[in-house]
């Protein structure tokens, strides 16, 4: 007995269509943003730098969560499979064979594109509920298979390994957060703009073709195979970037620190972000780096039930994420204009 | 030799775990067309109900019944007032709104009940089954009912008109609304049913793994595994399933070398993948055919 | 000879000045680092009240509490403690995010009993490298005694090494011949244990090990392992697991009829939390260590340190569990840094209070069991390194022999 089922459906499609347009900010925004990323730094404290670096970095994953379902459809569960071996390629690189940083991350960038190509290759066979499942099962596998026993001179095993946090170079006056939170800075806005001109190149066309309707697009020509598996590759590039400069933050590598949890927060990073919009990565990595500290603020018993709760708040205000609200500002202003 | 059977045994006794959180995953699936994160925290928070309810002196049997009144009418009032706001949302938003329903839940049991290990009782007892020390009679119990169960939902979905109208909801909802079915409603009542398994499966995995609020946890990512190897449109399958991951994964851990016991989750999640990648609808599932 | 009692007499009052003057320079010189006033002490701790150890978050409260009655009693020489905790969910990035809120936007004193071999591990080297206490941390990972190459970093309680060693010296002088299963959590926690067995039993390890066994948190049940075990005919059975798990393994072994000899991780002993669980008829005989007293035990009722406890919980902590071990772990390890700081009067620097840190001689708080005392000097930095060995019987554990002591510097 078969069943059939109707693929084009409102409000049934797994991903939104997200119109290439609008899945940036315009220029003059963007640069506002980025001045203020460049000077703030000089007038906070160590702490603060931190903290925004950090937003930084998962707002990078995000991102490549957001090129690999917003921009090709395919739902992942497993990014912090990639997010972990980028970050202990870096730590093993810099602790065992003396690599230098800023050299770890090309590295990293193309040992994750490599593994996610590879994870994409089996996945294509998988999509929407199944796909899920068998990224969660990476995103599962991976703290474990960091603790195996023969991989522990590697990785230190359960203990993990502590990383060198560099100094500015050339003597520059700054602090080793400044230093940092300015290289990633860098790489941020370097990823950010590839990002972008990915996703209105031709690759990028054929991907937002698979993800409307895959079929369609197979049809008309699109390799399928190939760009599925490209977008699988890139995303862990990202996200693999993303992991080094994490460890290299953070100072330490641990099995610990990249279970499923991880990978979870970065899929409600990009939800409330905004599915599909790229600058909302950003929105959606401060709040799961923010939110989780004012629910514990509010009550430390409760602190989940009041993270939950929160999201909640969110997902009814804005169903769409930070979009929806940038969609709103930005009609606000054309309002204002006209009047 | 005995080994391997005393292994396939266990696996038969662990799967039947899997298989009870498999059923209530399918039931959501038939409802809803997603996969509920936070079934398995619904489950274990009936639990603790049920517990507290014996806590305050009442019966076993009575405690089970009222807990699953309260879980039928409380999943029901959840889909209501949390999703049903939500259904013109995108998926991946419902995802995530069934993320915040799971911290909520898990936090609020912390609080209430404390992170302390709590013994669960079992009307089966804890006698070797037929002599044998592997099974348990709570675990015969448990399979017992699972199968109970499974037959119970079976004749619900093909032999009444409840159960039709849910399928026709969750698989083909214009076409549905026009015959007049209440899609909306059907909906909620998937909802209260699955949350009503749930509750069920807890009180018979509590016994064995012991009550605490992130008892759940491990056990909800097997009982999906299993509901995607059995087939998510079939409650036959979810309970297959169930028995196979579990036995599978105690024979890999048993029997494959070095690493086949620190990969025993990863292992049995390829074994699914790799099943999947061959009958993508599971083993037992429907298959779906696209109709462009 | 006038000449020379003038010169005495010089000298006496030239002295008795200069005593007088530098003590009094001394009791008069407050030094204080960044956390510490005339008015207040404060004190940051990190624990994971959410994620997958959430059942140690009742110590942070615990010590919370703690402070709170000293604070209500006038504080410690005359200043109230101002104890600022964090969750760190278990996940070390978090961990270091909520250490360095607590080091450069809270700015506190010392960083006082974090949780969790993980979370340390990452907190180790930015704390020793600012020179901010990290004391008494709350895990058992032998680690923390290297005061060579961490001198602000200390441990509390006896090390899982230590203890570990101590079983394994047991076995060999009790059941020389027996064939040893060791079941082992796969993280920092059972891996610890494992290294100390193999090296207590040092050149018979191979001989008497027959089986480890390694299982994972996230396993729902450890029942196929059990049965795995059991295949290999071991007559000794070591569980280095949490509570959850060893209550599961004791209630396994009894349930396929198997009579080995248990021993259970010291982590793992509460009897409300796993004993009562696992079934008081299927706990008879397992053995374990102890180093603070059980409060369950009746024969403690009278002892005036339980006394002591029993109040604090009923005025501060009304409704909580008593059966809970972490709630005596806290009240201890809070007791200990109050009495740290206690030591260091007025001189309230971070260096200071290391260097009190490492000179407790001989110091009992309420809740250890009588015998155990906390020692430390510069080169030894495990506070308490005794254990004393304890057998199950009827409802509660019975202590029996002497104190032991397991003292395993870091590698």
């Amino acid at each position: 007995m078969s069943a059939a089922e109707e693929v084009v459906a409102e409000g049934h499609e797994a991903v939104e269509a997200v119109p290439k347009r609008a899945m940036t900010l315009g220029t003059g925004t963007s640069l506002v943003v980025l001045a203020a990323l460049l000077i703030v730094p000089m007038f906070v404290k160590n702490f603060i730098i931190f903290q925004m670096t950090m937003l930084l970095i998962y707002g990078l994953a995000v991102l490549a969560l957001n090129i690999l379902t917003g921009g090709s459809g395919q739902f992942s569960l497993g990014q912090s499979a990639f997010y972990a071996v980028g970050a202990y390629v870096s730590a093993v690189l810099m602790e065992h064979a003396n690599v230098n940083y800023a050299l770890t991350i090309p590295i990293s960038a193309v040992i994750c594109f490599g593994f996610g190509y590879l994870f994409g290759k089996p996945a294509l066979r998988l999509s929407g509920i199944y796909l899920a499942l068998a990224t969660f099962a990476l995103a599962t596998a991976m703290p474990q298979l960091l603790k195996l026993n023969f991989l522990e001179h590697w990785t230190g095993g359960v203990q993990g390994l502590v990383v060198t946090k560099p100094d500015a170079p050339f003597g520059l006056p700054m602090s080793q957060d400044m230093w940092l939170y300015y290289f990633t800075l860098a790489v941020t806005v370097a990823i950010y703009i590839f990002s972008v001109n990915l996703l209105r190149s031709r690759s990028g066309r054929a991907f937002m073709a698979i993800r409307d309707n895959e079929i369609a697009a197979s049809s008309m020509g699109v390799n399928v195979a190939l760009y599925k598996t490209l977008a699988f590759g890139v995303s862990a590039g990202i996200t693999g970037v993303a992991g080094s400069l994490g460890a290299i933050a953070v100072q330490f590598v641990a099995p610990d620190s990249y279970t499923i949890t991880l990978a979870i927060s970065l899929f409600l990073g990009m939800v409330v972000g905004g599915v599909g919009w790229l600058p909302g990565s950003f929105v959606g990595a401060a709040f799961i780096i923010f939110v989780p500290n004012m629910a514990e603020s509010i009550s430390k018993g409760l602190s989940g039930a009041v993270f939950g709760v929160l999201l909640f708040l969110v997902i009814y205000l804005v169903p769409h994420g930070a979009r929806q609200v940038a969609i709103l500002g930005q009609q606000l202003v054309g309002k204002l204009r006209k009047n | 030799m005995e080994l391997f059977t005393n292994q396939v045994l266990a696996g038969i006794a662990t799967g039947a775990i899997y298989a009870c959180m498999a059923l209530a995953v399918v039931m959501i699936y038939q409802a809803i067309d997603h996969l509920n994160f936070a079934q398995g925290e619904m489950a274990m928070f009936s639990t603790f109900i049920s517990w507290q309810l014996m806590q305050w002196g009442v019966s076993y049997w009575a405690a089970f019944l009222i807990t699953l009144a309260f879980s039928f009418v409380a999943g029901i009032a959840i889909e209501r007032i949390l999703f049903k706001p939500l259904v013109k949302a995108p998926v991946l938003t419902n995802v995530a709104g069934f993320i915040a329903l799971f911290a909520i839940i898990n936090s609020s049991a912390g609080l209430i009940w404390d992170f302390t290990i709590k013994q669960y009782p079992t009307p089966f007892g804890s006698a070797p089954f037929l002599g044998s020390q592997l099974i348990s009679t709570h675990q015969a119990g448990m399979i017992g009912v699972t199968v109970a169960l499974l037959l119970a939902l079976y004749f619900f979905f093909q032999y009444t008109r409840i159960g039709l109208a849910m399928r026709a909801a969750a698989s083909v909802p214009e076409s549905a609304r026009l015959v007049g079915i209440n899609t909306s409603w059907m909906i909620a009542l998937g909802w209260g049913m699955a949350t009503a398994i749930g509750s069920i499966a807890g009180m018979l995995i509590a016994p064995v793994v012991f009550l605490e609020p992130n008892m759940m946890g491990g056990v909800l990512i097997y009982g999906f595994a299993a509901a995607v190897l059995g087939g998510l449109s079939s409650p036959f399958g979810a309970v297959v399933g169930g028995f196979l991951v579990g036995v599978f994964e105690n024979l890999a851990g048993t029997y494959i070398p070095g690493v086949g016991n620190e990969l025993k989750l990863p292992i049995a999640l390829a074994l699914i993948i790799s099943v999947l990648v061959v009958k993508p609808a599971g083993l037992f599932g429907r298959h779906i055919v696209k109709r462009v | 000879m006038y000449f020379g009692r003038t010169l005495r007499a010089a000298a006496l009052v030239t002295a008795t000045a200069a005593i007088t003057l530098t003590s009094g320079a001394a009791l008069a010189q407050k030094k204080y680092d960044t956390g510490a006033s005339d008015t207040e002490i404060k004190i940051g701790n990190i624990m994971p009240y959410s994620g997958p150890a959430s059942a140690y978050g009742i110590i942070g409260k615990t010590e919370e509490a703690y402070f709170k009655m000293i604070n209500d009693k006038g504080g410690i020489n005359g200043r109230k403690i101002n104890f600022v905790t964090y969750d760190d969910g278990y996940s070390p990035p978090k961990a270091v995010e909520q250490v360095r809120k607590l080091v450069e936007s809270d700015e506190v004193l010392v960083v006082f009993n974090p949780l969790g071999t993980p979370s340390n591990s990452a907190i180790q080297k930015y704390l020793n490298s600012k020179k901010i206490p990290q004391l008494f941390v709350a895990t058992g990972a032998t680690k923390w005694n290297d005061p060579k190459n961490f001198p602000w970093t200390m441990g509390w309680q006896p090390s899982y090494q230590s203890e570990a060693q101590i079983y394994a010296k047991w076995l060999m002088k009790e059941k020389p011949d027996a064939k040893i299963a060791i079941l082992y959590q796969n993280d920092d926690f059972g891996k610890d244990y494992l290294k100390g067995t193999k090296d207590g039993l040092g050149a018979k390890a191979s001989s008497m090990i027959v089986m480890e066994e390694s299982y994972e948190v996230s396993e729902p049940s450890i029942d196929g392992h059990i049965v795995k075990i059991k295949a290999a005919n071991p007559d000794v059975l070591l569980i280095y697991t949490t509570p959850k798990f060893a209550a599961q393994t004791i209630k396994k072994t009894a349930e396929l009829s198997w009579k080995p000899l248990q021993i259970l991780t010291n982590v793992s002993i509460s009897v409300g939390s796993v004993m009562k669980p696992a079934g008081f008829e299927n706990a008879q005989g397992v053995l374990s260590a102890a180093y603070a007293k059980d409060s369950t035990d009746p024969q403690w009722a009278n002892d005036p340190g339980m006394k002591k406890w029993n109040e604090f919980v009923d005025k501060y902590m009304p409704g909580a569990d008593k059966s809970d071990t972490s709630m005596v772990y806290g009240y201890g390890a809070a007791s200990t840094l109050a009495k740290v700081l206690e030591m260091c009067g007025d001189d309230l620097t971070r260096a200071n209070i290391m260097k009190q840190a490492a000179s407790l001689k001989d110091f009992a708080p309420d809740t250890l069991l009588p015998g155990v005392k906390i020692n430390t000097s510069p080169t030894d930095f495990a506070p308490i390194a005794q254990l004393q060995m304890m057998r199950f019987k009827g409802e509660k554990w019975e202590l029996f022999g002497e104190i032991i002591s397991g003292d395993v510097a870091s590698e």
